[in-house]
C-alpha cells in the first residue's frame, strides 16, 4: 500500500478485537460470556422479548438501552402478525452474524467493502411442527445464504472472506452443530 | 548413577538425526528407546501404509535415499529397515528396551529415570514423536455396543474389521487413506469430514512435494508464520503414497465413498454430522488455490486448477443402531505421550511450550513436532535442519555451563 492510498475503513475496530485476543493467554476467564433475554407472553402467539444485560469481560454488562422484540406468527397462521416469527429471527441472526464477520475479516485483511448484501432462505415442512409426520423435523431442512459483495478485492478474495466468516460465526456454528438446550420450569 | 552430556529420548528418525549431529561435535550422549529403533514404524502403522513423501525426499543428516525408485514411496517396513541401517551406520548409542519413567530437573541438569536405571545429564532431547497416542474424541464412548472401533494406530488391514459399513471419522491423511482402502475392500464407507488440507498428488507434471520443496514452502520458518498456533495445528495433507494418485474428496466421492460433515455429536445412538461441509470444502479449495498461486508465482507461469469439491447432499445424521455401520475408524488425530515429563514446560493444554524446539527449561529440547522450526518439521526431511540447529543451541548451552563453572571455580 503506497502513501497516497486511502486506508481501508469498514468501520470495524479490529485493533480492539485483537487486543482481547492477545489478553486471553494471561486472563482466559475474560472470554466467558453469558447472553440473556427475557420473554413475556402477550396474547395468542404474540410474545415480547427484551434484551438488556449480559455478562462478559469478568463483569456484568448492559446495552445502552433495553431492546424489545415482538415475536408472533402471520395472519396466514390465523395469528395477528405483531412481529416476525421465531424462525425468521433466526435468519436475521444468521445474516447479521455472517455479515459482521465479513466486515471484520475484510478490515483485518485490508479489503475495502463498498456494499454487502445477502438473501437468506430456509426451507421448512410444516408436517414437522404440526406433528403430522414423525419423519419430518420441526426445523429448517436447509438454509441457503446468497451474498452479493462489491469490494476492492478479487472474486477469490471475496469468496475467502465469506468462507472465513462462516468458519468463525457463532450463529452458523449453532445452526450447523448440536447445541445443548435445557429448559426448566419453576 | 551413569551420566552423559545429552540424553535423547526416542530412537525414531528425529532421535537418530540428533544423535548424528551430536556425534559430529563429539558430544557424549545416549539414545533411550523403549522398544527397538523405529518402534512406531514397526508397531503402529497399518500394513499398506506408505510415506506421503517421495523417496528422494527421504533425507537425514549424512543420509539420502539411493535406491532404484526415487519417485516411489517407502512402506512402513522399508522405513524401519532404513532407520535400522541409519542407526548402525551412525553407530548411534541406542539403548533399546529402555522405557523412560520420569524426567525431572535437578542441580542445573536433569535426572532421567528409566526401567533400567537412572541417568543424569545437563541436557535432554525429547524425540518421542508427535503421534504416539490416538486422539479419540470423548463422544466415542456414546457409540452403541456392537460396533467395532479402531484407530489408525491399532488398525492393520481391512480383513480385521467385521463385514459391513464403515464410518471413517476424519479426512486428513490417515482418514482418506483408510477410507480409500476400506472402500476398495468392498465395504460401504461414510467419511465424516472436518477441516482438511486438500492436495493433488501431481501438479504440472511433477509430484506436489517437489513443488513445495523447490518453491521454498517447506522451508518457511516458524518465526515468520502469521499465526504459529494455527500453523502448528494444520491437519496433515490429503495424500497417499501412490504414484500419480490423487485421493481427495472428489476422487473418493466419485468412487462411491459417501461424504458427511464433521462428526459433531452422538445422541440417542444417532451420529450427528455438522451442516458445515460445504464451507469446510470451500475453505480447503481456497487454501489449495492460494498454494498453487504461490507455486505459480515462484515458477513464473500459471498452471492448472482443480475442480471445486462437489459436496452433494450430505446426511446430517446416521443411526448407529440400525446395523448399517459395523465399524468406526477414528482418524481424528494423535498426540504425543509425555506423561512421564515432570518438568514445568507444559502449557495450559498439556503441550510442551517451546521456541523452535528450545523449551523454557535450559538444556531441555524438543524435536519432531509439527512446524517445530519449519513447515517441513513434520516430515522426515525436516529432521536434519532441526537437529543441526538444536545441536548448535545445545552446544552453546554446554559452553555457557562450562564458562559458569570456570568462573565459579576461579
Amino acid at each position: 500500500m503506497t502513501a497516497t492510498e486511502i486506508p481501508v475503513d469498514n468501520g470495524v475496530n479490529v485493533e480492539a478485537l485483537l487486543g482481547v485476543r492477545e489478553a486471553l493467554p494471561d486472563t482466559p476467564e475474560i472470554a466467558q460470556f453469558q447472553w440473556r433475554s427475557t420473554v413475556s407472553w402477550v396474547n395468542g402467539t404474540h410474545s415480547r422479548s427484551d434484551v438488556e444485560t449480559f455478562y462478559g469481560f469478568s463483569d456484568e454488562q448492559q446495552h445502552h438501552t433495553t431492546f424489545s422484540y415482538d415475536v408472533d406468527h402471520p395472519l396466514q397462521f390465523a395469528a395477528q402478525d405483531n412481529g416476525v416469527t421465531p424462525v425468521e429471527y433466526v435468519l436475521v441472526a444468521l445474516g447479521g452474524c455472517l455479515t459482521a464477520g465479513v466486515a471484520a475479516v475484510a478490515q483485518q485483511r485490508s479489503i475495502q467493502l463498498r456494499s454487502v448484501q445477502a438473501t437468506l432462505t430456509a426451507e421448512m415442512d410444516l408436517h414437522g411442527i404440526l406433528g403430522a409426520d414423525p419423519d419430518v423435523r420441526n426445523g429448517f431442512s436447509g438454509v441457503a445464504v446468497s451474498y452479493q459483495i462489491d469490494a476492492d478485492a478479487t472474486p477469490e478474495e471475496i469468496r475467502a472472506l465469506v468462507a472465513q466468516s462462516q468458519k468463525r460465526s457463532a450463529v452458523y456454528d449453532m445452526l450447523t452443530n448440536p447445541t445443548s438446550v435445557t429448559v426448566d420450569v419453576g | 548413577m551413569p551420566s552423559t552430556t545429552t540424553v535423547i529420548i526416542g530412537a525414531g528418525h528425529c532421535g537418530l538425526a540428533m544423535s548424528h549431529c551430536l556425534a559430529a561435535r563429539s558430544i557424549d550422549h545416549v539414545v533411550l528407546e523403549r522398544a527397538e529403533v523405529a518402534n512406531s514404524w514397526r508397531t503402529q502403522r497399518w500394513d499398506s501404509l506408505r510415506l506421503l513423501t517421495p523417496n528422494w525426499m527421504t533425507r537425514l543428516p549424512g543420509y539420502r535415499y539411493r535406491g532404484a525408485d526415487p519417485d516411489g514411496y517407502l512402506s512402513a517396513r522399508e522405513v524401519t529397515a532404513m532407520l535400522e541401517g541409519y542407526a548402525d551406520a551412525s553407530a548411534a548409542p541406542v539403548l533399546t528396551g529402555t522405557t523412560v519413567t520420569s524426567v525431572r530437573a535437578a542441580g542445573g541438569g536433569y535426572i532421567v529415570r528409566t526401567d533400567r536405571g537412572i541417568w543424569r545429564a545437563p541436557t535432554v532431547v525429547l524425540a518421542c514423536g508427535a503421534a504416539t497416542i490416538p486422539a479419540v474424541p470423548a463422544l466415542a464412548r456414546l457409540v452403541p455396543a456392537g460396533i467395532t472401533s479402531v484407530t489408525p494406530v491399532g488398525y492393520r488391514n481391512p480383513g480385521e474389521l467385521p463385514p459391513g459399513g464403515v464410518l471413517v471419522v476424519g479426512a486428513s491423511a490417515s482418514g482418506i487413506q483408510l477410507a480409500d482402502e476400506l472402500h476398495r475392500s468392498g465395504r460401504p464407507v461414510t467419511l465424516a469430514v472436518g477441516e482438511h488440507v486438500r492436495m493433488p498428488r501431481t501438479y504440472r507434471g511433477r509430484d506436489i512435494l517437489w513443488w513445495l520443496d523447490a518453491a521454498g514452502v517447506l522451508d518457511q520458518r516458524y518465526d515468520e508464520a502469521d499465526d504459529l498456533v494455527r500453523a502448528r495445528n494444520v491437519p496433515s495433507m490429503q495424500l497417499v503414497g501412490s504414484p500419480g494418485r490423487t485421493v481427495d474428496l472428489n476422487a473418493l466421492s466419485s468412487a462411491g465413498v459417501r461424504l458427511a460433515g464433521r462428526l459433531a455429536g452422538i445422541a440417542g445412538g444417532v451420529a450427528q454430522f455438522s451442516g458445515s461441509l460445504p464451507n469446510v470444502c470451500a475453505l480447503a479449495d481456497l487454501k489449495l488455490g492460494r498454494l498453487l498461486n504461490t507455486i505459480d508465482a515462484w515458477a513464473g507461469t500459471a498452471g492448472e486448477r482443480f475442480a471445486p469439491t462437489a459436496v452433494g447432499s450430505p446426511p446430517l445424521g446416521l443411526d448407529l443402531r440400525s446395523g448399517e455401520i459395523a465399524a468406526i475408524v477414528w482418524a481424528t488425530g494423535y498426540r504425543p505421550d509425555l506423561s512421564w515429563l515432570d518438568v514445568p514446560v507444559l502449557d495450559r493444554r498439556g503441550r510442551v511450550a517451546h521456541d523452535g524446539g528450545v523449551t523454557a527449561c535450559p538444556g531441555l529440547y524438543l524435536i519432531g513436532m509439527p512446524f517445530l522450526r519449519r513447515r517441513k518439521s513434520s516430515l522426515i526431511d525436516g529432521a536434519a535442519d532441526d537437529a543441526a540447529e538444536l545441536t548448535t543451541h545445545l552446544a552453546g548451552h554446554l559452553d555457557a555451563l562450562a564458562g559458569r563453572r570456570e568462573r565459579s571455580a576461579s
